[in-house]
């Protein structure tokens, strides 16, 4: 069987979730061989292979975390030009779709990005994407070179499918513009221990109408007894009451979770484009010409700060 | 030596208008008004303080699209940049990415540039990847998603917010980079500027000015294709109760039927 290319999103050798979907749909199309790089790809191999990873290509370098993108660029190529691959899936981070994106020209490829889903065709994998915020969806295929794809997470999914996921070293020359851009440094984000926010199966967001970085508390609170991940939208986190992380929408996350909670949002347009897709939605907002109820399974016009807090405490007491 | 600025704005459909494929797959560029993209306001807004700083700056704004496409250039002119350039073709249509790409690099280098400033992503096809492309095509650094930034002895440098962690980064001019919608508010058009405006030059390229053949742009030269298109069905009306007491015990009733507690 052909080989298909994944490169991991790790954390120091904690290999990201996305990564294991992609592994898990790269199995549709071909053999996944991860394409791992930075230090620690030992610690990483064990979770690659678990998941179908025939190979895992490696390599190590400073570069990788000097300089922006481009030395990842690099790498990639020359695993595309070792194992000449069916094709190359890539998670839907900003970075990852960067890599994509220059990897596709080096290679004269066609690139398909933000996917979320992906299957064999005849003439290849054939992407479906969610366009125009989510009012429609396509398919799509390259039709010229190796097909670069970024597949979002929550995709798939990841199934296991233990192979052999063999180490091996990946020879890298760096081209001239691999140190362009110099990180200078780098601060982690702080972990909270809740859910990463495209992973979660909950979601409870708020808006404008949670009013202050204090009152977002209840919405912690009532994620908390969900087991939730907590967004929120442009207006609240414009208004520096909750991070940037962890914006919903167009230009914030996309999330499609088995259930969404929006409390305060009234749901324009640009904030649909990021949770439209969730399975199930519910609102909560005093305002019942809100657009969000247009979306909603099921809808409570009524002021967040009494619904929200009493639902937690129903929650709570259903879960004993 | 004058620093010169070039920045790229796309003309899109309104994101808040109802938008629809045309029948060859390609987006519907008639049914919907058309704009400068909300998130390239934020490149100009950039791009106009870095030349307020520099010494002696000029800002150049460059766009491919259609005829109307010139509204983008126009809005721009008349938030302060000083030229546009229009690059107007009819075998442009349906042109990917690496077919923008190309052009705009072409456009660039004819121009001169010592900074190109790019929107994050643009809001109809939101791929978020040209000015990377724009950066390995022009054999520059690409510093990219930039929500600080500063431009100063030769060097850009700034903020970018990832996934994981929150980078400082820099890089030697001539560079690409592009902005977040967090970078600063973009001005509106004073009146002054909007009367201004209509004075700047504008100049109108096609593919041949740029040495390029029809083969290398369009749907033809596109090296993707989209199969097929399908609007996602409305969802169904779900109920809503006002609370009066009794939300909350409703809502969690409904949560729990669905099995999510
Ligand atoms: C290019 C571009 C990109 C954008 N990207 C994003 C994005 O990624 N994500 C995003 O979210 N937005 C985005 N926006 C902004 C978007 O257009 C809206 O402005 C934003 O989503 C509004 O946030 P909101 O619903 O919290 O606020 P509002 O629209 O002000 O709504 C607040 C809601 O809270 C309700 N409310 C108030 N008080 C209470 C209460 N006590 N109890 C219950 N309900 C209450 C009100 O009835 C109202 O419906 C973008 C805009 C542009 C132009
Ligand atoms: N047709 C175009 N003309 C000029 N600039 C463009 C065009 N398309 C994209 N850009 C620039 O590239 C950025 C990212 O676009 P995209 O990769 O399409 O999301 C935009 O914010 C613009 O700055």
């Amino acid at each position: 069987m052909a080989e298909v290319l994944v490169y991991v999103d790790h954390v120091d050798g904690a290999v990201r979730k996305p990564t294991l979907e992609l592994l898990t749909l790269a199995r549709r199309i071909g053999d996944p061989v991860a394409v791992y790089l930075g230090a620690n790809a030992e610690s990483a191999a064990p979770a690659l292979a678990e998941h179908g990873a025939v190979k895992v290509l490696a390599a190590d370098a400073p570069e990788f975390g000097d300089y922006l993108v481009v030395p990842k660029v690099d790498a990639l190529q020359a695993a595309a030009e070792a194992v000449s691959p069916a094709a190359v899936l890539i998670p839907s981070s900003a970075e990852g779709k960067e890599i994509a994106a220059r990897l596709a020209l080096r290679l004269g490829s066609g690139l398909i990005t933000d996917a979320v889903d992906l299957n064999a065709g005849d003439e290849g994998p054939v992407a479906t994407q969610s366009v125009f915020a989510a009012a429609f969806t396509t398919t799509s295929t390259v039709t010229t070179g190796t097909p670069v794809i970024t597949v979002k997470p929550n995709s798939t999914a990841p199934e296991a499918a233990p192979a052999a996921g063999t180490v091996e070293q990946l020879s890298v020359t760096f081209g001239e513009l691999a140190t362009g851009t110099k990180v200078v440094s780098r601060s982690p984000r702080e972990s909270t221990g809740r859910p990463e926010l495209t992973e979660a199966a909950i979601v409870v967001s708020g808006g404008r109408g949670v009013n202050g970085a204090e009152n977002f508390a209840i919405i912690e609170a009532l994620a908390d007894s969900l087991g939730a991940a907590v967004g929120a939208s442009r207006a609240a986190v414009d208004a520096g009451w909750y991070p940037h992380s962890n914006q919903v929408g167009q230009t914030g996350k996309t999330v499609s979770p088995q259930l969404y909670v929006a409390a305060g949002i009234s749901g324009a347009i640009q904030h649909r484009a990021g949770m439209q897709t969730s399975k199930t939605i519910v609102a909560i907002n005093k305002d019942e010409e809100a657009p969000i109820f247009e979306l909603v399974d099921y809808g409570v016009v009524g002021d967040l700060f009494e619904v929200v807090p009493a639902l937690t405490d129903e929650v709570k007491a259903r879960k004993g | 030596m004058s620093l010169r600025i070039v920045v790229c704005v796309k003309y899109v459909p309104d994101a808040t208008g109802d938008r629809h494929f045309a029948e060859d797959l390609t987006t519907d560029r008639e049914a919907v008004d058309g704009l400068l993209s909300e998130l390239d306001e934020y490149a100009v807004e950039q791009a106009l303080r870095i030349a307020e700083e520099a010494d002696d700056a000029e800002v150049t704004v460059v766009t491919v699209g259609p005829e109307d496409a010139t509204d983008a250039l126009r809005k721009a002119l008349s938030m302060g940049a000083d030229k546009g350039v229009h690059v107007e073709d009819d075998d442009l249509h349906g042109t990917d990415v690496f077919g923008t790409s190309l052009v705009l690099a072409k456009a660039i280098e004819k121009t001169g540039y010592d900074l190109v400033v790019c929107g994050m992503a643009s809001t109809d096809g939101g791929m978020g990847v040209l000015p990377a492309i724009l950066a390995e095509r022009l054999g520059v650094p690409q510093v990219t998603l930039l929500t600080e930034l500063s431009v100063a002895d030769g060097k850009v440098s700034g903020r970018r917010d990832g996934d994981a962690a929150s980078e400082q980064v820099e890089a030697a001019l001539p560079a690409v980079i592009s902005v977040t919608d967090r970078s600063g508010e973009a001005r509106y058009p004073s009146f002054k500027g909007i009367m201004a405006a209509k004075k700047k030059p504008v100049e109108t390229l096609d593919l041949e000015d740029l040495d390029l053949e029809a083969e290398q742009v369009g749907l033809e030269g596109a090296y993707t294709k989209v199969l097929s298109a399908t609007e996602r069905p409305a969802r169904t009306a779900g109920e809503i109760v006002t609370d009066e007491g009794e939300g909350a015990k409703l809502l969690a009733a409904f949560l729990a039927e669905r099995k999510f507690i």
